[in-house]
């Protein structure tokens, strides 16, 4: 295992992948799509040598499915995929958080819609958050923004996975999966999770254990659905978490997350040295959303402005969470376009005269 | 000489046991189950059946729960 | 003296009667599979895997643990147990509609992975569960839902043969089909599903057992006449018989 106590250079997708295997992420099953095969190749080439499982899956159904499988037996297990890739899991996705089925999906977005583009994208925020399966139901998402912060998220990722019993996905793009940063690989830092109340192992010494998704007695499902959100709200007081930067005392407050948000600090920080109050708010869980952190933050600004690489969709999220605490306004760039410096910039000059003209509200 | 046990409430009187004893032992009851069905009957009174748990093994509900020989 | 020559496998739950409706050959299978998992002494190490139909309330029959599998998805599931658990012994039990028409592609690179699980399909040549729709394994010029004619080939096909394709991929080692249509058609289904599990537990690779197995409710026939259906029509079709048996000189 690579355990470091010092920074060494790894591409996006390999420190996601190795991040795992320090997890103890024990099956990988994944099916090629760009811009994230190199997790697979990383895995194909570690795991077997560890004594754990690889497979090449026919499919993102069957590694969404294999995925299942381990989580059943209390295992920690990752797949991985991009865009189209993950909207074959969606019918998996509902299926383990009905069975309360721990796993790690890493998503690396590309754009889209349809096949798309391998260009990098944040296009696939509802897909995560809101997902594509049926039923009520809602997987955690990890939004990193860096690659020290994939690893983190990563290790967190299982943490959170094995402790709710419930999908966890790592919501990456294309540039994070592809670009090389230092990164520092610690030691896992959570707690191993006792699975042996629930996770199946044949019934040795006690009652038969069945992890399924079809409830068809009367009632049972709104029991189950009802429990889940439940939990749902005890992993939202427990678990939301985010980064402010600046916006104490911020006019303007850019929301962004991932990739888009580093941009977005870089241009906060132009913006201030220019004599504009500018500040960030970036959610690191996109479910949790923190909406009650960033309705406080809005309070206090003239104007949020949200950034993302698609047409609007944590926007829905942003403007519920600010619920008129503060106007809302989005700049963003769908199908893989990248979104830079001087668009970011730019947004908040255009947002600083709007409120130099007092015109916004 | 053998002998069979039905669990009438699990017999859905489909009538294969019936198809297939050779010895043509088994046959609708004139009372019903629990489900409203005729259920298998066992009657062997000369002593003929021979234990080789055809029937059972054909019941698709497990309701010939137990064969003597 | 009498001596008890048969009686209800203990892994059976107690109060699990089936819920099949009555004729059903789903029941016969689930119980071949209990006495086996008896003989075997499988049952404290054995996870099932239930699949999308009839066949997927495994856990209200069974004192077994078991997971669920969305529709196809069991071998994948199993997968996933096996290759964590690789100690445990894992079947899916699945219908035609599962294991060979949505879930075919998982079926087949699960025998090509030789993944060491084994895989009962009961073929019933219709979608049961959900009212006797025409499924890949519908014979040519059989009624159904969805083939109320009859099935025309020219127009949806013909019958997917399930076990003869899964026969061609190396990683399997025991391929078979049979049938419950007679108390002799029961003890050769026994026999085959009893050589699956072994090789699974000497651990030579992937078996499959197909089972023609009746349907009466959505074939519109009496159990009896349903019996005879299997033999003298879809076993035309379908023929019985073992497609592959590594152990053996005589099956390739």
């Amino acid at each position: 295992m690579l355990e470091t106590g010092r920074k060494v250079l790894y591409k996006g997708n390999e420190a996601i992948a190795q991040a795992a295997i320090n997890a103890g992420c024990m099956c990988y099953f994944g099916y090629p799509i760009t811009p994230q095969s190199e997790i697979g190749e990383y895995m194909s080439a570690k795991l077997p040598a560890m004594g754990r499982t690889f497979i090449p899956a026919e499919s993102e159904l069957a590694s969404i499915s294999m995925l299942i499988g381990a989580g059943t037996t209390g295992t920690k297990a990752m797949t991985s995929s991009s865009s189209c890739g993950i909207a074959l899991m969606q019918e998996g996705l509902s299926a383990m958080v009905c069975a309360e089925v721990p796993g790690v999906i890493v998503s690396v977005m590309r754009g889209g819609p349809g096949l798309g583009n391998i260009a990098p994208a944040q296009g696939d925020y509802f897909q995560a958050v809101r997902g594509g399966g049926n039923g009520d139901y809602r997987v955690i998402v990890l939004a990193p923004s860096t690659v020290q912060e994939s690893v983190d998220l990563t290790y967190r990722a299982f943490h959170l996975a094995m402790k709710y019993r419930n999908p966890v996905m790592l919501l990456a793009d294309g540039i994070l999966g592809q670009m090389m940063e230092p990164v520092e690989f610690k030691k896992y830092p959570y707690p191993e999770t006792d699975t042996s109340s629930w996770a199946l192992s044949g019934a040795k010494g006690r009652e038969p254990r069945f992890l399924v998704s079809l409830h068809m007695l009367d009632g049972e499902m709104e029991a189950i659905t009802r429990r889940l959100f439940e939990k749902y709200d005890k992993i939202a007081e427990n678990e939301t978490s985010y980064e402010e930067y600046m916006t104490e005392d911020a006019d303007i407050i850019i929301t962004a997350f991932g990739t888009v948000a580093r941009v977005a600090k870089a241009a906060v920080k132009r913006a201030r040295q220019n004599g504009i109050k500018a500040g960030l708010f970036r959610p690191v869980t996109l479910f949790p959303f923190p909406d009650k952190a960033l309705h406080q933050a809005a309070k206090k600004a003239k104007i949020v402005l949200d950034i993302e690489m698609n047409m609007g969709q944590m926007l829905l999220d942003v403007r519920s969470a600010v619920f008129g605490a503060a106007p809302v306004e989005f700049f963003g760039k769908p199908g893989g376009a990248l979104i830079t410096f001087e668009d970011i910039y730019d947004s908040i000059v255009d947002a600083d005269k709007k409120i130099a003209r007092g015109g916004l509200v | 000489m053998g002998r069979i046990v039905i669990d009438k409430e699990r017999c859905k009187a489909c009538n294969i046991c019936m198809s297939v004893c050779p010895k043509k032992l088994i046959h609708p009851s004139h009372s019903v189950n629990m489900k409203g069905l005729n259920y298998a009957e066992f009657e062997d009174k000369n002593g003929e059946c021979i234990g080789c748990a055809m029937c059972a093994h054909s019941c698709p509900d497990v309701a010939i729960v137990k064969v003597y020989k | 003296m009498e001596t008890l020559v048969y009686q209800k496998p203990e892994c059976l739950k107690k109060n699990g009667a089936f819920t099949f409706c009555p004729g059903c050959g789903h029941g016969v299978v689930l119980r071949i599979i209990a006495e086996l998992i008896d003989e075997y002494g499988l049952q404290e190490n054995t996870i099932a895997i239930s699949s999308v139909g009839c066949s997927i309330f495994l856990e209200k029959f069974y004192d077994l643990d078991v997971a669920g599998a969305s529709h196809g998805r069991s071998p994948c599931v199993a997968t996933g147990i096996k290759r964590s658990l690789p100690d445990k012994f894992v079947f899916t039990y699945q219908g035609d509609g599962d294991a060979a028409t949505i879930g075919f592609n998982e079926t087949i690179h699960t025998a090509c992975r030789g993944e060491k699980i084994t895989t009962i399909c009961i073929n019933n040549t219709t979608f049961g569960m959900t009212g006797g729709q025409a499924s890949a394994t519908t014979l040519v010029g059989q009624v159904t839902k969805t083939t109320p004619q009859g099935r025309k080939a020219e127009l949806t096909g013909y019958p997917l043969h399930a076990a003869e394709i899964v026969a061609n991929c190396d990683g399997a080692a025991y391929v078979a089909r049979v049938a419950i249509c007679s108390p002799k058609h029961i003890r050769e289904a026994k026999e085959a599903i009893r050589k699956a599990f072994e090789m699974q537990i000497k651990g030579l690779g992937y078996s499959f057992v197909e089972v023609l197995a009746a349907c009466p409710t959505n074939w519109g026939l009496s159990p009896v006449e349903s019996m005879n259906l299997i033999k003298n029509t879809i076993e035309k079709v379908h023929h019985v018989g073992v497609f592959k048996d590594i152990t053996s000189q005589e099956v390739k």
